[in-house]
């Protein structure tokens, strides 16, 4: 490969040039690693899930991109994708907000749920995503999460969530706080009916989602590198917390602490998935049902 | 009660003053013997009229300081006046014992009941002694196995609300604060005894709902109940912490909009001018309150229990269901 133009700069200087002309490439071809700077063919990252093939910086990726990687080609069925929401308490500017998210995400909500098959094991799926909002849980994300665990109960079904959320949606008030309550007792539910629970915590799970549904999970893992934790910056910072270690609220801090199971690579997480759907007992579909 | 300038709210002033006027001349009465019943009575007419006034008045702000105030009773102030006996409990049998978390056994009117609820400190250092009311994953867990106990002994819990919110230090983030409220979400939805629950003051946030999954959850008049504090959420929504007026409107955090959001299921009447000018009758009021509930949640199986709880926080949120794509 020819060297950049920016070549023999250095520091600040070679990172301001390569910004400026990645920003001159033609859109869409190439992206930028946040994390090591490294310049990436947009085609090549696709490939490789979008994780980056120098440091292995896990991109955040859509619900349907997740769906896609996830569960077995043609076998996604999603359900009560017509959940809106509406503004309960008036909350200025929410409405403008919800259709700026729709927009960015082309999804009605910041969650999808399902029914598909993980290596022909059938399965229960909820998964969110952050363009949506900052992927914040108000009553549609609740209603649909507590909808698709009702389904898996029904019909026998482990469930599968992927989370990634700054916490409640502070636009519904209390209405939004008392989502944590209405999932975390469907859970409770599933567990009763003895069937398996697994949450994969990807880049960030905060707050609101982080101390309800998602971590009551019979096993969690995590993606690398995400941001997961209880109080967003913000929060913590108004509330006056001030030194904070340097790997706080990450994946990697949270296995150390003991808090999640295994912290599983992109590549990994489809087979790793099955090996746990198997443990607990669940087996592929026969074709004669 | 002279009130002291520290702990007197801009609106509470006038009353201030007129309280003051009325020790004075109550002062005059004692050292000069003279009779001026009259005059106090009159200036106590005045003062109950402005109060009246004042109170019915109230922007949401107004009450967020109410709920925070100073002089509010605190926790431990209804437990002794409500229960006939109360022996604390402590420990989460993991890590410590969290201050800003309580518990106990204790009589209720002769009635055998689990109690739990955070405490927030009086003065500077009693203050920090609670952690401000803000319970620790310790907390949580300790509230939780206390609860537990309840459960196998067949008795009902009382979970008193009052906390700014969970704390969010690094040690809380080290040892799960997120996982021990989670966790107590999922028990208490399906703890097979009755859960009422009283939002004495500050109904603040996940750290209020990990003791709030009640099958009765009450709120005295004054008490607030959000997600995020107001100043918090102005700080993020609108980048201006000063805002928090505005925003303390928009949250919709008072008791009454709880009770139309059909988060709460009733309003329990404060004194007038607010718990802390009358603490006695408003533990009462809370105390008659709890004996109504729990007398009536005694009479239900505990599998109706379990499935009313299910679905009362099973039908709460909003949203719409388009048939169009
Ligand atoms: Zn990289």
């Amino acid at each position: 490969m020819a060297p950049a133009p920016w070549f023999g700069l250095k520091g600040k200087a070679a990172r301001k040039t390569a910004r400026q002309s990645v920003d001159a490439l033609p859109d869409g071809l190439w992206t930028k690693c946040p994390k090591c700077n490294e310049i990436l063919f947009n085609k090549e990252l696709d490939k490789n899930l979008r994780v980056c093939s120098k440091c292995s910086y896990h991109y955040k990726l859509g619900a349907w991109e997740r769906i896609e990687i996830t569960v077995d080609d043609g076998t996604f069925v999603e359900a009560d994708a017509k959940l809106t929401a509406i503004n309960p308490l008036g909350f200025p500017e929410y409405d403008t907000k919800i259709a700026k998210g729709r927009l960015m995400s082309k999804l009605n909500e910041a969650i999808i749920t399902g029914t598909g098959e993980v290596g022909g094991i059938e399965i229960a799926l909820a998964v969110a995503d952050f363009r949506f909002m900052g992927g914040s849980m108000g009553g549609v994300v609740g209603e649909k999460f507590v909808r698709i665990v009702e389904h898996a109960i029904e019909k026998n079904l482990p469930v599968i969530t992927f989370t990634t959320s700054g916490g409640a949606r502070m636009q519904e008030g209390i209405l939004s706080l008392m989502q944590m309550a209405k999932t975390t007792a469907a859970c409770a539910r599933l567990h009763k009916a003895g069937l398996p629970y697994i949450v994969i915590f990807t880049d960030p799970t905060t707050a609101g989602v982080h101390a309800s549904y998602a971590s009551v999970g019979d096993v969690i893992f995590a993606e690398p590198g995400a941001l997961v934790g209880f109080a967003g910056a913000r929060v913590a910072q108004q509330a006056g917390v001030v030194h904070r270690p340097d790997n706080f609220q990450t994946s990697e801090f949270q296995l150390e602490h003991g808090m999640i199971d295994r912290i599983v690579p992109r590549k990994d997480m489809k087979s790793t998935l099955i090996k746990m759907l198997q443990f607990c007992g669940c087996e592929e579909k026969s074709d004669a049902a | 009660m002279p009130p002291s300038e520290w702990n007197v709210l801009d609106f509470e002033k006038p009353i201030a003053d007129l309280d003051t006027q009325i020790a004075e001349i109550r002062r005059l009465t004692m050292e000069r013997g003279e009779d001026r019943s009259d005059d106090i009575i009159a200036l106590e007419q005045d003062r109950d009229r402005l109060l009246q006034e004042i109170f019915s008045n109230l922007k949401t702000w107004d009450r967020v300081l109410l709920a925070r105030h100073p002089k509010r009773p605190y926790t431990l102030d209804y437990v002794r006046i409500m229960f006939d006996d109360y022996t604390e409990l402590s420990g989460d049998r993991l890590f410590a014992d969290d201050h800003a978390m309580i518990g106990g056994i204790a009589t209720l009117e002769g009635r055998q009941v689990m109690f739990v609820g955070q405490q927030k400190g009086r003065d500077l250092k009693d203050r920090q002694y609670r952690n401000f009311g803000s319970a620790k994953p310790e907390g949580y867990r300790k509230a939780l196995r206390l609860m537990k106990l309840a459960e196998k002994f067949k008795r009902p819990v009382i979970c008193l609300v009052d906390t700014p919110a969970a704390d969010c230090s690094v040690g809380s983030e080290e040892r799960g604060i997120s996982e021990a409220i989670a966790r107590n979400l999922m028990e208490m939805s399906t703890l097979e005894t009755p859960v009422i629950c009283v939002v004495l003051g500050e109904g603040g946030s996940g750290g209020a709902l990990g003791i709030a999954v009640a099958d009765r959850v009450l709120m005295l008049e004054h008490a607030v109940y959000s997600v995020i504090p107001p100043e918090s959420c102005a700080a993020i929504l609108w980048r201006d912490p000063t805002k928090q007026k505005e925003m303390a409107e928009a949250l919709k955090i008072t008791s009454t909009d709880a009770l139309k959001l059909g988060v709460i299921d009733d309003i329990i009447p404060e004194p007038p001018g607010g718990a802390h000018r009358n603490v006695d009758l408003a533990a009462r009021n809370v105390k008659n309150a709890l004996i109504k509930h729990i007398d009536e949640l005694a009479k239900l199986k505990t599998t109706k229990l379990l499935d009313e709880r299910y679905k009362k926080f099973r039908g709460m949120g909003v949203y719409q269901e388009s048939t169009e794509e």
